[in-house]
Parts: C-alpha cells; structure tokens; sequence
C-alpha cells in the first residue's frame, strides 16, 4: 500500500474508533465544565462549517456567473461584510460571556481546595484542609468525584499551565502570583494532566495524574493526608 | 537619467547603492533566503514531531528550533519583506523616482542584513535562543536561561527592528508626500493605503517591543529586576509589552498582504475594485482595533473574567472590518470577469486559508474555549492559518503577479500552478491536522510524547504535509528562476493593469519614469493607455536632468498639490558604515563588552552628524523650473520638507516608546507585588525644578530662533541659549542620577526610575546634539532665511526632551514627596 493510502485508512479508522478519546482530549469531557466548552466547540464549529460554505460558495459562483453586473455596496458591504458578521458575532459573545461566567470559582459550601505548585519539572499538590495543609503529593492530584474543586495554582521557577482537559480550561502558574481554577470530575476516575506552558528542556515530559474519588475513598485520602 | 540614478560601477557601487529598486529586491530575495532557512527548520520540526518518542533531536535543540523558526518568520521574513515590496513598489505607483530617505532605506537594509545574521549563526553555533519566540519571562531570564541564547534574541531582534522603525519612518513619509502631482490622498492606490497605515501601526507597535527588549537586556546583564517577582518586578508586565506588540504585528503583516490582495484581484476580475471608502475605513478600523486586543494573548493568566470579556469582544470585532475586506473582494470578482489566471489562483488560496483562520480566530476570542484551546497545536495552526493565509498566499500572489516587473520576462504558467498545488494541499493537510491534534490537547512546544496519546497518525500526516508543502517551495523557486534565465520578453503591461507602475519600461529603470506624470484619478493608464510613451518622451514634469541631481516631486498631503523638488542624496557608503558602528554597539553588549558600547555610540553619533551633513548642499537656489511651466523651490527652501516630517514621525515612535515606559512604571507600582519598594528616590525637588525651569526658558528661545523674522544672528543667539539651558539640565540630571535613586538592582522601582531618568537624560544630550548641529550648519552658511530645517529640527527636539523631562520628574518625585 502507498503512503497515502495507508495514511487515509489510518486517519478513518482513526476517527471511526477513537473519535474524540484519547488521555488529554478536550472532546471527551469528564464534567460540566468542560464539558460546557466542549459544547461552545460543536456549536462554533458547526457555525464556522456553515460560514465557510458560504463564503467560498459566493466565490466560486462569482466565477460561473460572469459578469453579474455592477456590485452593490449595500448588498456586499453593508450587508455581507458588516450586519451579517455582527449579529453571528453578538450572540456568540453573549454565549460566550455566559458559559465563561458559570466557570468562575465562586464561593459554595460544598468546595475543596488544592494546592497545585509547579517548578522545572513536576507538579506538587496538597489538599488545603480546615487545620492547616494536608501531606503533599508529586505527579498526583486526589480530588472529589462530584463536587466542585478549586485549584490553588502557584509557581516556584518560570511559568507552568495547569491542565486537566477532561475538567476544565487551563490556568497558568505565574511565579509571584496566585491564580484560582475550578475542576468538576462527575464520576470517579483517572484523568490526564499537563503543563500547557512552555517551560523549559523537561516541558514535554511535565504531566500528572489526576483520579477522581467516588466520597469513601476520598475520605480515605483526607486521613491519610491529614 | 540613468547615470545619475543607477549605483556606481563594482563593490563599492554595489555597497554604495541608495537606490529604492535597489534595496527594495535587497530585502526581498534576503527576506526569501531567511524564509528558506525558517522552512527547513520548520521541517526538521515536523520530523522530529512525526512520530511518537522520536530521538531525532533531543529537546536543547528542539527548543532552539522552533524558536528560530518562530523569530525567523516573524522578524527576518514577514516584516522586511512587506519592507522590500514597499520600497520597490511605492514609489513607482505613487509616480516617484525613490522614497523619501534613500540612504535610511540602504541604512535599514544592513541593519536588517547583519541583525538577522547573527541570529542565524547562532543556530550553527548551538546558542540560539531557545525560550519560544516570544520569549517569556522568567524563563528567559538570567536564572532560566545563564547563556548567551536569550541576548542573541534580544540583540539580534532589536537590530533588525532599527530597520523597521526606519522603514515605517519612510513609508509614512513617502506616501505623504512624494506623490506624483495632483495624485489626490482620496485617489490614492489601495495598496499605497494598506502601507501608510502599516507604517503607522509600525511606528505604534514597535516601541513596546524595543522597550521591552531593554528592560529585559538590562535584567540579564545588569540584574535589574523588572520581571523578578521577588523584587516587585512582574513576569506578566513582559507578556503585556510583548503582544502590546505581538498582536498589532499580526496585522501589520496581514495589511499590507491584503493591500496586494486589493491591488491584483480586481486587475484579475478585470474591473474596479468596489467600496474603496469603506476599505479604507475598515483598515483604519482594524488598525485601532489591533491596538486594544492584545491580553487575548494571556486569557489564561488569571485576569478577571469581565476584563477578559471586554479583550473577547474587541478581538471578535476584527472580523467586521475584515469581512468587509472579504465581501467587498469577493463583490469585484462578481462585478467583473474573472481570469483563473496564476495570480487569481493564490488569490484563491489566499481566501479559502484566511477564511478558515479568521473563524478559528473568532473562536479562540470565545474566553472559554480559550482555556482549553490556548498553548495547543490548535493555536499554532490557527496562527499559521492566519499568517500563511493573509501573508504567504497574497505574496505568492504579488510575486507572480510582479515578476515581469522585475525581470522584464513574461510569466510561466504551468509550474506555477503545480506549485500553487503542492503548496496549497501540503498546507492544509499539515494544520487541519494540528487544529485536530491540539483539540485531543497536544500542547505547544512538546519535542515528543507517548504513543498512548492518539496523536501519532495525526502528527505523521502533518510532517508529511510539511514536505509536500516543502517541494512547492522549492517548485515556485525553480519557477522563477527558470523565468528570470528563460522566459520570453513580456509587453509593458502584461496584466492589462491601471496603476502607474506599468507606465514604465520593463524591467524597470533605476529612475522609474523618465518624466513625472500628472494624475487625476484612480487608474491613469487605463485613462491613458499610451502614458508610459509620453513619460518616456520627457512629456510630463521635471523631465529635464540639471546639474546631475535626483530630483522627484513633493506635493501637498491630501490633494497632491506639487509644492517643492525634492533633491535626493546619491550613492554613499555612509549607511553601510553607520550600519556597522550600530552592529558594533550591539555586538559589544551582545559579547558583554559593555566598554565599547559607548564608543560605537560615539561612532554613530559620528556618522550620523556626517550624514545629515551631507543632506543637502547649503546653496540657495530660489525658484526652479519643474516642467509644464511649474516653478518651484526646492525642498531645503520650503516648509514641510520631508526631513521635518520624518523628525515627527520619528518623535511619534519615541514618544510611543516612553508612554510605554511609563506604562510600565504605573503597572508595577499597581499590579506587582512587594510594592511600595523600600526606599524611594530622594524627595528634594530643587534640581529637577531648575533643570525644567531652564528647559522650559530655553524652549521660549527655541521659538524665537525658530521664527520666520528672524535673523541668521538672532538665530545663533538663541540657539547659544538653547545649548546652555541643556548643558545646565543635563548636569543636573546626571547628578540626579547618580546621587538620588537606590541601587537599580535592589527593586524595579529603582530600576525603572533609573530607566526613566536615563531616557530623559539621553533626550536633553540628544537635543544638545541637534541645536549643536545647527549652530554649526549656521556657522557653515547653510542656514539662510528660507532654509532653517536644522533649526527646527532642533527645536522640535528640545520641545520633546522638555516634556518628557517634565513627566519623568513629576512621575518620581511627587510619589516620593507625598511619602
């Protein structure tokens, strides 16, 4: 088989099989946050698909028909070109601005905190507890399954990004700062984790494990961090 | 004509040449070698990335590599090409001989010739930089990054960047003023707009860039901790310098892109294009827009959402004057009748990959699809959607399209196409597949990852889109060449166009139009398809050659009204020497010389007395004969001469660069940490008071000395007045220096407050410099009544130096006052 050949099979079988899996993939969301922006992706892509056609179906007609007459500015310009991107762009924004808002880490009754530290090249976390710190962990966060978690995302060196795309967007870990995130794990399970900001030689290899608890192991991992 | 145009015989004419033709191929075949070297490590990129836990090359030079492919293409590729096509091309559509600073256009080219080479050595010497292009601190700070990689970057981007502010100097100059008589603003070709507002961003832009290039310099070798969190520094105030920069630039290279889009497609559809006006509206709007998006770079480093929200919406706004771009192209190609001709079909790849970018554009302006998207392959691709979609396309457009114009062959179609092809299906293929790829979260950077993922195939179809993409490269390459050596003589205007530069022989001569035309609308060689005959015929204005000059024609701003001859300086080696103490200066702070520093400052100062020297001849010439019973003066003798324009335009940029500064300044005291800093400059005021009292006075003077009545001795003696007020400031300043602020590497309050007062002193001695100069064209008889631009040049200068005196003083010692 050529090259090709084979690379059109693989890329069918690819997307037949897998589709959106995969250890980091931002289209198999494991909670509601990411899945809400899972959903902003279909929606704009679906969007994006239906522009395209548009644009290049009114350039491609612009060669069968030939000579269409003079343009109109009205049409082309003020229609096409300013009210249409307007009123595609105002909805989106707004929908945007929504989903962007439920995201916030505000404050409920029911929230865990997290320490995440990053340095050159591995991420620490440790549980903020009501008497103090919890016992640190590298290369591992243990969080709730089913309860929003906000990670306490610091830097010890250059700047990391804390990302867990099954969970959430990514925030960066700035040294000299402290950034917030909420996490949101549905269901008890093992989750891939990265630093998303180029942060030097050992970046590519910079990842952790993220496992969610269902609410008795995760009171076994309180007494053992306390 | 020729011989008073053309560069000189040998080395030194070819070291010596002024000419903007010249230059202008200069820059572009250099800019073209630099993208030759970008795509190869753009390919060893793509090989290293092809398959999973590949050891091609280990992560040192991965990391080297994509940050030279990223630097390379923006800074050594983009930016002087756009500079190359403007030279060439400006002043042949706007009906000139050259731009309006010809030794500064040879001056930029060196600068850019010798910045880019060290940044490309290097690469052979295994100390490239290796922190991303765009270079985050404090990865890219001392502790992160101990060797020379970081200042090679910092060094060699600032040199090149000389050249881009001179060219944005000159562009804006050029296009204003060196018009073809009666060549109306509002008639103007859109290309010729694309490039003023280009050159405007440019001017606005690159400051911060510059700026923050010094500050880090100064962290790196001197340890002033602008970026140290730990001494009130900020890493994030670097981020905000960068793409205070970074975002504008995208457009400064979509701009004038689109400009060649605006200029070809409608020749293509064989029609006008439609909505000129609001073209130029919409380029203006996306300049101001460009200016107020740039934290959509740092959606993930934890600024308020509402404040993200207000970046979101500015950066969806872009698509409305863009797509008005878009509709109002597509439009003409329904107006007209459209040829798929070679040019037509990057066009058409132009469209289809610049469409699919700005809609991945307007997602990642989307705040919370950002957070997951941002630092993924999706964000590569989308920006390679972008920049090879709004700028390689459209040039490939140009190329073909122009090509005639430099070689005088006619074009060859069949390998063109074949190469359109390769380059297109290789393009898309290579980051439809990193958009898919980055949305299963494979970050930027990565050198390898584990075959668990689910990127493998994704990633090896890409690499293998890189090589297609490759050989069309190198097939458009073979393409011109084969055309240069082979192709068939062309007519004068192949493409049956409408604007003045196929008013000309081909290829074109090294005076462009052997007589100036005289335009009144939009298309003067579809009005008169025989013009090129009568130019070359000494049939329009300042046709006749005198005294071996290089005259072209000044006209009024908006309506193109000629108002004086400009007298062009000739072939020199001056800029190429000035180039090279500039190289020298650089160099020397690169080797961490910093004794030598001075000296090639010294050096420059040198050169560029002698320079401005030689500008213009001295003599009074009065009224001279322009052609069609014409009379005018000569620059030197007129107001509004294009070096006075070019000393605002060159303030404009200063003063961007200190607003940034002072930015800077206000955004660590509010936002950083470990602020207030634990000792502040001393609070006397005195000497400040009196160094602005005597500035302030002097500048009374300088109006004086300034004033059309005056006398050449009236003159001398305010200028006297003007040197003793700045000999007495700047003692004052230095001292203050010296004296008064905490050591800079203890905190950035210090460090930035001695940046502050070093950039007013270097002001003060730079308007000393300048009234110093003028006094001795005075002294020399080259300053007469109607011929006082040394003296106002100084003025202007000493008016700068006074207010941003007054705002460093006032920024620091009220603060330390009130405390």
């Amino acid at each position: 088989m050529l090259i090709w050949q084979r690379a059109v099979v693989g890329v069918c079988s690819l997307v037949a099989l897998a589709g959106c899996a995969g250890p980091l993939s931002t289209l198999a969301p494991g909670g509601p946050s990411a899945g809400a922006i899972a959903n902003l992706w279909w929606v704009m892509l679906a969007g994006a698909v239906a522009i395209f056609g548009l644009t290049t179906g009114l350039l491609g007609m612009a060669f069968l028909v030939r000579n269409g007459g003079p343009a109109s500015v009205r049409l082309w310009i003020i229609g096409l070109g300013i009210a249409f991107p307007t009123t595609v762009l105002i909805v989106l924004l707004l929908y945007g601005l929504v989903i962007g808002e439920r995201l916030q880490p505000v404050a409920a009754a029911d929230v865990v905190e997290i320490e995440a530290i990053a340095r050159q090249w591995h991420w620490r976390f440790r549980p903020v507890l009501a008497d103090g710190r919890g016992q640190e962990t590298i290369g591992v966060l243990h969080i709730p399954a089913g309860r929003p978690v906000d990670v306490i995302v610091r830097s010890e060196d250059v700047i990391h990004s804390f990302w867990v795309p099954a969970l959430a967007g990514k925030m960066d870990a700035i040294p000299g700062k402290t950034n917030r995130l909420r996490l949101v794990a549905a269901q008890p399970g093992r989750y891939g984790g990265v630093c998303a900001e180029f942060c030097g030689i050992g970046h590519s290899g910079n990842r952790f494990l993220v496992i969610a608890h269902d609410p008795a192991s995760w009171a076994g991992v309180l007494a053992a961090a306390s | 004509m020729h011989a008073i145009w053309d560069r000189g015989p040998g080395l030194r004419g070819a070291l010596g040449t002024v000419n903007h033709s010249d230059v202008g191929r200069r820059f572009i075949i250099t800019a073209f070698v630099f993208f030759c070297i970008g795509r190869v490590l753009a390919m060893l990129i793509r090989t290293q990335l092809a398959t999973p836990g590949s050891a091609f090359v280990g992560p040192a030079i991965y990391n080297q590599l994509f940050t030279m492919h990223g630097s390379i293409m923006m800074f050594l590729f983009a930016i002087p090409m756009i500079e190359g096509l403007a030279f060439y091309m400006l002043p042949k559509l706007l009906g000139a001989r050259d731009m309006a600073f010809p030794r500064l256009s040879a001056f930029g080219y060196w600068c850019y010739l010798f910045g880019g080479t060290i940044l490309v050595l290097s690469l052979f010497f295994g100390v490239a930089p290796d922190s991303g292009w765009f270079m985050y601190t404090p990865l890219s700070s001392k502790p992160f990054t101990p060797g020379i990689n970081a200042d090679v970057w910092l060094i060699g981007v600032t040199f090149v960047e000389v050249s881009a502010m001179a060219a944005a100097i000159e562009i804006m100059v050029s296009v204003l003023k060196l018009r073809a008589p009666g060549l109306r603003i509002d008639r103007m070709p859109l290309f010729a707009w694309y490039l003023l507002v280009t050159a405007l961003m440019m001017l606005i832009g690159f400051p911060p860039l510059i700026l923050g290039s010094i500050l880090l310099e100064l962290e790196r070798a001197f340890d002033w901790p602008f970026f140290d969190p730990n001494r009130g520094g900020d890493p994030l105030l670097w981020q905000h310098l960068f793409w205070l920069f970074g975002h504008p630039e995208v457009y400064i290279i979509f701009l004038p892109a689109a400009g060649v889009v605006s200029t070809v497609l409608p020749v293509m559809a064989r029609t006008r294009i439609i909505g000129y006006g609001w073209i130029i509206a919409a380029i203006l709007a996306l300049a101001i827009l460009s200016f107020g998006l740039w934290v959509h770079h740092m959606f993930t480093t934890g600024i308020p959402h509402m404040a993200l929200g207000f970046f979101s919406a500015a950066s969806a706004l872009v698509a409305i004057p863009t797509g008005i771009q878009i509709f109002a192209w597509i439009g003409t190609i329904w107006a007209g009748r459209p040829e798929l001709k070679l040019p037509m079909l990057h066009i058409l790849g132009f469209f289809v990959v610049f469409i699919i970018g700005g809609l991945t554009g307007v997602m990642l302006a989307m705040v919370p699809f950002n957070w997951q998207a941002h630092d993924t392959a999706f964000v590569t691709a989308h920006l390679h959607y972008v920049l090879v979609g709004g700028f390689v396309f459209p040039m490939l457009a140009g190329a073909v399209y122009w090509l005639p114009h430099f070689t005088g062959r006619q074009p060859i179609e069949r390998l063109g196409k074949a190469a359109f092809w390769l380059i297109f299906i290789g393009f898309n293929l290579t980051f439809l597949m990193m958009h898919m790829v980055g949305l299963l979260g494979q970050p930027r950077r990565i050198y390898s990852y584990p075959e668990a993922m689910g990127w493998t195939w994704y990633n090896l179809l890409a690499s293998f889109g890189s090589f297609i993409m490759a050989f069309g490269f190198a097939l458009f390459a073979l393409d011109v060449a084969l055309q240069i050596w082979l192709g068939r003589h062309t007519q004068r205007n192949p493409w049956r166009a409408g604007t003045l530069e196929w008013a000309m022989p081909l290829p074109a001569p090294s005076y462009n139009f052997a007589s100036l035309p005289s335009v009144s609308d939009f298309e003067p060689v579809t009005d008169d398809p025989q013009l090129a005959l009568k130019l070359a015929c000494g049939e329009g204005f300042l046709g006749e050659p005198r005294h071996g000059w290089r005259e072209t024609m000044g006209s009024h701003m908006l309506t193109g009204r000629p108002e004086y001859i400009v007298l062009l300086p000739g072939n020199t080696l001056l800029p190429l020497l000035t180039a090279v103490m500039t190289g020298g200066f650089f160099v020397s702070i690169l080797a961490g010389v910093y004794a030598l520093a001075p000296v090639f400052l010294v050096a420059v100062a040198i050169c560029a007395w002698r320079w401005a020297w030689t500008t213009t001849n001295g003599k009074n010439f009065g009224l001279l004969d322009a052609g069609h019973e014409l009379a005018l003066p000569v620059h030197a003798e007129a107001p509004g001469s294009p070096g006075h324009w070019g000393s605002v335009f060159a303030i404009v940029a200063d003063g961007t660069l200190f607003a940034t500064l002072v930015f800077g300044y206000a955004y660590l005291w509010t936002i950083a940490g470990g602020w207030p800093p634990p000792a502040l400059i001393a609070a006397s005021p005195i000497g400040g008071i009196v160094a602005l009292a005597v500035l302030a006075g002097a500048s009374l003077a300088a109006r004086k000395a300034t004033a059309v009545r005056a006398t050449l001795t009236e003159r001398r003696r305010f200028l006297w007045m003007m040197t003793g007020a700045q000999v007495v400031a700047l003692a004052l300043l230095i001292h203050e220096t010296a004296t008064a602020i905490p050591p800079p590497s203890s905190h950035a309050y210090a460090a930035t407050v001695m940046v502050l007062f070093v950039y007013a002193a270097f002001h003060v001695a730079l308007a000393l410099l300048l009234t110093g100069f003028a006094l001795a064209r005075i002294r020399a008889g080259f300053v007469s009544d109607q011929r006082t631009v040394d003296v106002r040049v100084a003025a202007m200068w000493h008016g700068y130096a006074l207010a941003v005196t007054a705002v460093v003083l006032l920024a620091t010692k009220v603060p330390a006052m009130l405390a």
